[in-house]
């Protein structure tokens, strides 16, 4: 069998391989959703209309490796994540959480419970509640340590898509772009970067609800760039919303760390994955509005305007250097320091 | 963010002065008043630094900068992933750096050996290959070792250093200048000046490059890999293309010297010895590959194990890679928008060629950057 017969963990980086596989493989599961989003549409959850609203449903499994790493864990990860997803189709209030969690046998209980202290912190400090849940252990060696699985549902009265730019639309990161891949990729390497790499792990459906409530209908595209990071989102708002994507690189915020441990590890901070952050498609009139709501929240300090959706070029991303324009790529598989 | 302190203190990465050189540069390029000056680059970090900052939309129409055989991975030949790859199915546990993984052999590369129940893992370097061998004593452990000069001389370093009994080298080390003689004699070619990489005259210095600048006629700078240092390299070479000047110039002094890193060349030849061999898709290059010499024998596992491959070979050929032009791509006569395989069979996931497998190959490069040199390329 060749490596192309397999599924490989480039599949599961969040880049192009990762969507080819889920189009060539599980796409026609899904039926069309009336009036809503279903399973093709590839976002962040499903919009179900139900009279004059929508019902938003999400679900995500966590494995991270380590489990605690520099600003969080994989229970804070599992919350959040559900969190997002379903902020990010506009539901910024969850009704109800699951929670479904597989053990590997030998598991230490006391990580466990910090594992859930750590789940319900994250609960309250996004409004969340997990209302029912499952539980199954495996033999040694069956699963890798442990698996979490949340599902999460939301009602909201406006479904915000991945597909709403239109030229002239702005583009607005809610803050400093790759902290999390960054503190997790420099943990599990174990390479010894000074200084305080953290990852930026949290629920931010308040952060967004502060967004919707300045921009109203102005708020035409929101999704978080988790795996593939910011490049990946840009380009799902490139081709789902038949539009070019012109990004200034230097006024995309960037940690110091994350800056220097990209540069030493050859990686774009760009591509590297973010748990506490979105990308929001604003119409141009309302910019500055959803920046400064944006800003005067405590997890949005750092949003900044990073570039525009144009007519041209469109399903591309074309980032300006300061040297010069080039197109930006989206990752293929996970992304690993270089060698030399 | 310009308030950043980590980019203030990036001063080779200043656009202004960037723009400046690039003015400069078309004057030059201007008083020479030819249509088509081609420069070569030797480097795979060189052409991530050019595709990464956009760097070809600032240089003048008429200059063609394009990368040469500037990656140890790409240049590597099916039969010496063959060995790796027979070793691995002799039960030896081989070793080898993350980009060698997806690099065809004639009928298998290391990582479909893996996939296959071979024990083949991924390490950054000699020492951790090292310490994997200590940890399994009761096992042959080979380090299939790719790299320039550079990289050289950290595996001479360990040799002489001693190796744990269990462990062995299969060498894939490639020497580079006798490629870019290789190169700029050929017969047809445009090169008329090479940018030589930085990080590998730190080891050998800038003097070795002398005798073939005079050969050639040709200038040969050396430079490093910030923006600022690749434009002010290619300002020089266009200069010294104007005036005629075949010899070698020093853009990066602040690492590189003259005669280079004396005790590290002498580690480099005390334990390896050129020989000649063939570089994947260009040529057979004389005394460009690096092998163990005849006394390490004990731990050179081409002498310590008999590598079958022809047990390999009971299969048809790979169809598409007669297509594949990374050969001509390395040399300098094509690039990947000239490859009817570059970005549809050919892919980082699924590579046909080489040159789309390492992070130092040119159309892995084109590919991570979006498929084009830069956005003059397409209007």
């Amino acid at each position: 069998m060749a490596a192309s017969d397999r599924v490989g963990l480039r599949h599961g980086a969040g880049g192009r391989a990762m969507r080819r596989l889920i189009e060539e493989v599980f796409l026609g599961l899904g039926g069309p959703v009336e009036g809503g989003v279903g399973l093709a549409a590839m976002d962040d959850g499903a919009a179900i209309r139900l009279g004059d609203q929508w019902v938003v449903m999400t679900t995500d499994s966590h494995v991270v490796h380590p489990r605690f790493f520099p600003g969080g864990d994989i229970g804070r990860l599992s919350i959040s994540g559900c969190v997002n997803d379903l902020a990010m189709m506009g539901a910024t209030e969850p009704l109800g959480l699951t929670c479904a969690v597989i053990i590997e046998d030998g598991f230490p209980r006391e990580e466990l419970e910090r594992i859930r202290d750590s789940m319900k912190r994250a609960c309250e400090e996004s409004g969340a509640n997990v209302v029912t849940g499952d539980t199954k252990v495996m033999g040694k060696g069956e699963v890798d340590g442990i698996v979490l699985n949340t599902a999460g549902v939301a009602l909201t009265r406006r479904v915000v898509t991945d597909a709403g730019l239109r030229p002239g639309d702005k583009l607005i990161v809610t803050g400093t772009v790759g902290d999390h891949g960054m503190a997790v990729m420099t943990r599990r390497h174990a390479l010894s970067i000074e200084g305080d790499l953290r990852s930026d792990v949290a629920p931010i459906n308040r952060l967004v609800r502060a967004a919707l409530d300045a921009g109203g209908d102005d708020v035409v595209a929101m999704k978080d760039p988790t795996r593939g990071g910011v490049a990946s989102v840009l380009h799902e708002f490139a081709e789902k919303g038949g539009v070019g994507v012109l990004v200034d690189e230097s006024s995309v915020p960037v940690n110091p760390e994350v800056r220097a441990a990209g540069e030493m590890l050859g990686i774009d901070p760009l591509v590297v994955a973010n748990e506490g952050k979105a990308v929001i498609g604003v119409r141009a009139g309302s910019a500055e509005k959803v920046l400064a709501a944006l800003r005067s929240h405590p997890l949005g300090r750092q949003a900044a305007i990073v570039g525009a959706a144009i007519a041209e070029r469109p399903g591309q991303v074309i980032l300006d250097t300061g040297f010069g324009r080039r197109l930006l790529a989206e990752i293929e598989g996970e992304p690993l320091p270089r060698i030399c | 963010m310009t308030s950043d302190p980590l980019l203030a203190q990036l001063k080779f990465r200043d656009p202004q002065k960037a723009r400046a050189l690039a003015a400069a540069l078309q004057r030059e390029v201007d008083a020479i008043g030819r249509d088509e000056i081609t420069v070569m680059h030797v480097c795979g970090s060189h052409e991530q630094s050019i595709a990464r900052f956009g760097i070809r939309a600032l240089l003048p129409r008429q200059l063609s900068l394009i990368m040469g055989p500037g990656c140890p991975v790409c240049v590597t030949d099916a039969p010496e992933i063959d060995e790796g790859v027979a070793l691995a199915r002799q039960g030896c546990r081989v070793l080898t750096y993350g980009d060698m993984l997806k690099v065809p052999g004639t009928v298998q590369s290391l990582g479909d050996a893996q996939a296959d129940g071979g024990k083949v893992d991924v390490v950054y370097g000699v020492e951790q290959a090292v310490e994997i061998a200590k940890a399994r004593p009761d096992e042959e452990v080979v380090f299939f070792s790719s790299g320039f000069e550079t990289t050289a001389v950290g595996t001479a370093a360990a040799i002489l250093r001693g190796l744990p009994k269990n462990l062995s080298v299969l060498s894939a080390h490639k020497y580079v200048p006798p490629a870019m003689e290789i190169v700029a004699g050929m017969p047809g070619s445009k090169v008329e000046a090479f940018l030589a990489a930085g990080h590998a005259a730190i080891i050998t210095g800038c003097d070795c490059f002398r005798p073939m600048a005079r050969k050639y006629r040709m200038p040969i700078v050396v430079t490093g890999f910030e923006p600022l240092d690749v434009l002010a390299a290619v300002l020089k070479t266009v200069e010294m293309i104007r005036r005629k000047e075949h010899d070698v110039a020093n853009c990066y002094p602040r690492c590189v010297t003259g005669p280079g890193n004396l005790p590290a060349q002498k580690m480099l030849w005390r334990v390896f010895e050129p020989v000649g061999g063939q570089w994947r898709g260009i040529a057979v290059i004389p005394d460009g590959n690096l092998r163990l010499k005849p006394e390490f024998a004990a731990v050179d596992a081409r002498r310590r194990f008999r590598i079958d491959v022809k047990g390999l070979w009971d299969y048809a050929p790979r169809q598409l890679a007669d297509r594949c032009i990374c050969g001509e791509i390395m040399a300098g006569f094509k690039s990947p928008k000239d490859c009817p395989l570059f970005g549809k069979e050919c892919l980082p996931e699924s590579p046909v060629g080489a040159c789309m497998v390492s992070s130092e190959g040119t159309c892995k490069i084109w590919h991570q950057y979006g498929g084009v040199p830069d956005l003059k390329e397409v209007g």
